[in-house]
């Protein structure tokens, strides 16, 4: 299967592993990444916050590109799904936007990653290339606040509940828990003018997972990931202990799983402790 | 929790409900203060005017009392409200258009952080095309602190970089003048 690629900002920086691994992953599963050519920023968080206008451009533009490909359009980040997705909405369903041309339409479907491994894929497609089953990880799966909501633009059939990324790793045979903190915030976008309100947020969810009897956690998200695992160490538990909790992308542990050598160099990649674990249990 | 009191020269400001109804697409006359919106929003601790009072005060044409609040800069835009209100309205969009209101104007100081952060981030983009992190977060913590402001991200910063997580190069695309055109136009329109 062929697809066409937007990877983002962050894969180009601080989330370099989640890319490498995405790449490595669609590759046994003989998916055929096409980079779209000459993509920009999607706008984030801060232009729908500055002007609903250039919000809406900055997507557009990006969407006009993969027009061209005639592919559906595969996107790794939450904020970049849900700010492309919120750019088509608005084109489908508005008459005119300036500087772009009349009766633009999409053409193939904007797709988050999770979802697009798991309806291209499937279990028997995924436990097929396992190695290294992952019995000895817990993880419980995050998916952030932005690639379920709000619906009406993400299409997410439940919103509260998304179930994709637990089925994946669960064809890994890893011991998926459940929680009910999913798709709560993360505070990502507060993290450097609030940092310490940012904290509270994140702590919570730590607490949460292990309460769950989570002994990692999944991310799907650059964004999640930097809020999770950067700032980690910077926050104690009300005991003062430190969480440990490694956070691996989900297409990390796909890799692991399927016994990917190039995996010990993605973990590498991260601020806490990601390897211990792994090694601990004779994955690494 | 700051109370808002509804003083004698209410509605009288610069924007009426309508006016922000107008701006934002949202129709604010149907909220009927369940508070579904403020019971789901995980940065209610931080806020002075919960997600409903928001409603309400707009309601009441209380625009200026909200335009200063620290609400609508420590909204984290997580979409929850929006996904739960029984009366489909997109509570984070009002939002959106309040910063925008707040920002063509003055950003109240204890709350400035947050608008230094979206300008240097746009200015990335507009200059590259895409978002270089590492030059962004460097520009916003010198905007915001001055050199103190870096001196905090230092560390950090070479921690990230011996993980191989810093590109230091932006990358320059031959799109740039196509997104420079889009920040162009959005100015010229606010401008108007
Ligand atoms: S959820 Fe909707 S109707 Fe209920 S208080 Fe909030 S804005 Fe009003
Ligand atoms: S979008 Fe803002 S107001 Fe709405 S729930 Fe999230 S933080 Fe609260």
């Amino acid at each position: 299967m062929k697809v066409s690629y937007y990877p983002g900002c962050s894969l180009e920086g601080t989330a370099k592993e989640y890319g490498q691994s995405f790449e490595t992953v669609a590759r046994d599963l003989g998916i055929e990444l096409h980079e779209l050519n000459g993509w920009t920023c999607c706008g984030a968080s801060s232009a729908h916050v500055t002007n609903d206008e250039m919000a809406v451009s900055l997507g557009v533009r990006n969407l006009l590109l993969a027009n061209k490909t005639r592919m559906d359009l595969v996107v790794p980040c939450a904020a970049c799904y849900q700010r492309l997705k919120a750019a088509e909405k608005a084109v489908n369903t508005r008459k005119t936007i300036e500087g772009i041309p009349a009766g633009f339409a999409t053409q193939g479907r904007i797709r988050h990653i999770v979802d697009f491994i798991w309806e291209e894929c499937g279990e028997q497609a995924i436990r097929e290339k396992v190695r290294k089953p992952l019995q000895a990880l817990s993880p419980v799966c995050y998916y952030g606040c932005l690639v379920t909501r709000p619906p009406h633009i993400t299409d997410a059939r439940d919103p509260e509940d998304p179930r994709a990324m637990d089925d994946i790793l669960k064809s890994l045979d890893a011991n998926v828990k459940n929680w009910s903190y999913k798709t709560d915030c993360c505070g990502g976008n507060l993290m450097l003018t609030h940092p310490e309100l940012a904290r509270k947020l994140v702590a919570r969810l730590f607490d949460m997972a292990l309460e769950a009897g989570a002994n990692c956690i999944a991310v799907g998200c650059p964004m999640c990931h930097a809020s999770l695992d950067t700032v980690q160490r910077d926050i104690t538990r009300s005991d003062g202990a430190s969480y440990n909790l490694p956070v691996y992308y989900f297409t990390e542990l796909m890799g692991l799983a399927f016994g990917n050598r190039a995996a010990g160099g993605w973990f590498n990649r991260h601020l806490t402790d990601a390897k211990s674990l792994l090694s601990r249990n004779g994955l690494l | 929790m700051a109370s808002v009191t509804v003083r004698e020269t209410a509605g009288a400001g610069l924007y009426s409900r309508k006016r922000i109804e107008e701006m934002s697409g949202e129709k604010i006359s149907a909220c009927f203060q369940c508070e579904k919106c403020s019971n789901g929003c995980p940065m209610v601790f931080a806020m002075d005017i919960q997600p409903h009072r928001v409603m309400h005060c707009l309601q009441l044409g209380l625009v200026e009392e909200v335009l200063n609040s620290d609400t609508i800069w420590v909204c984290v835009s997580c979409q929850t409200c929006t996904t739960r209100c029984p009366n489909d309205i997109d509570i984070a969009h009002v939002v959106d258009t309040l910063r925008q209101l707040s920002a063509r104007r003055q950003v109240k100081e204890s709350q400035k952080s947050v608008a230094v952060f979206h300008t240097a981030f746009l200015s990335s983009i507009k200059r590259f095309g895409r978002v270089h992190e590492a030059s962004m977060v460097v520009s916003y913590a010198f905007q915001n602190e001055g050199i103190t402001g870096v001196r905090k991200q230092l560390n950090l910063g070479l921690e990230m970089m011996r993980k191989g997580k810093i590109k230091l190069v932006p990358s320059r695309l031959w799109a740039g003048k196509q997104v420079k055109e889009i920040f162009r136009k959005a100015g010229r329109k606010r401008a108007q």
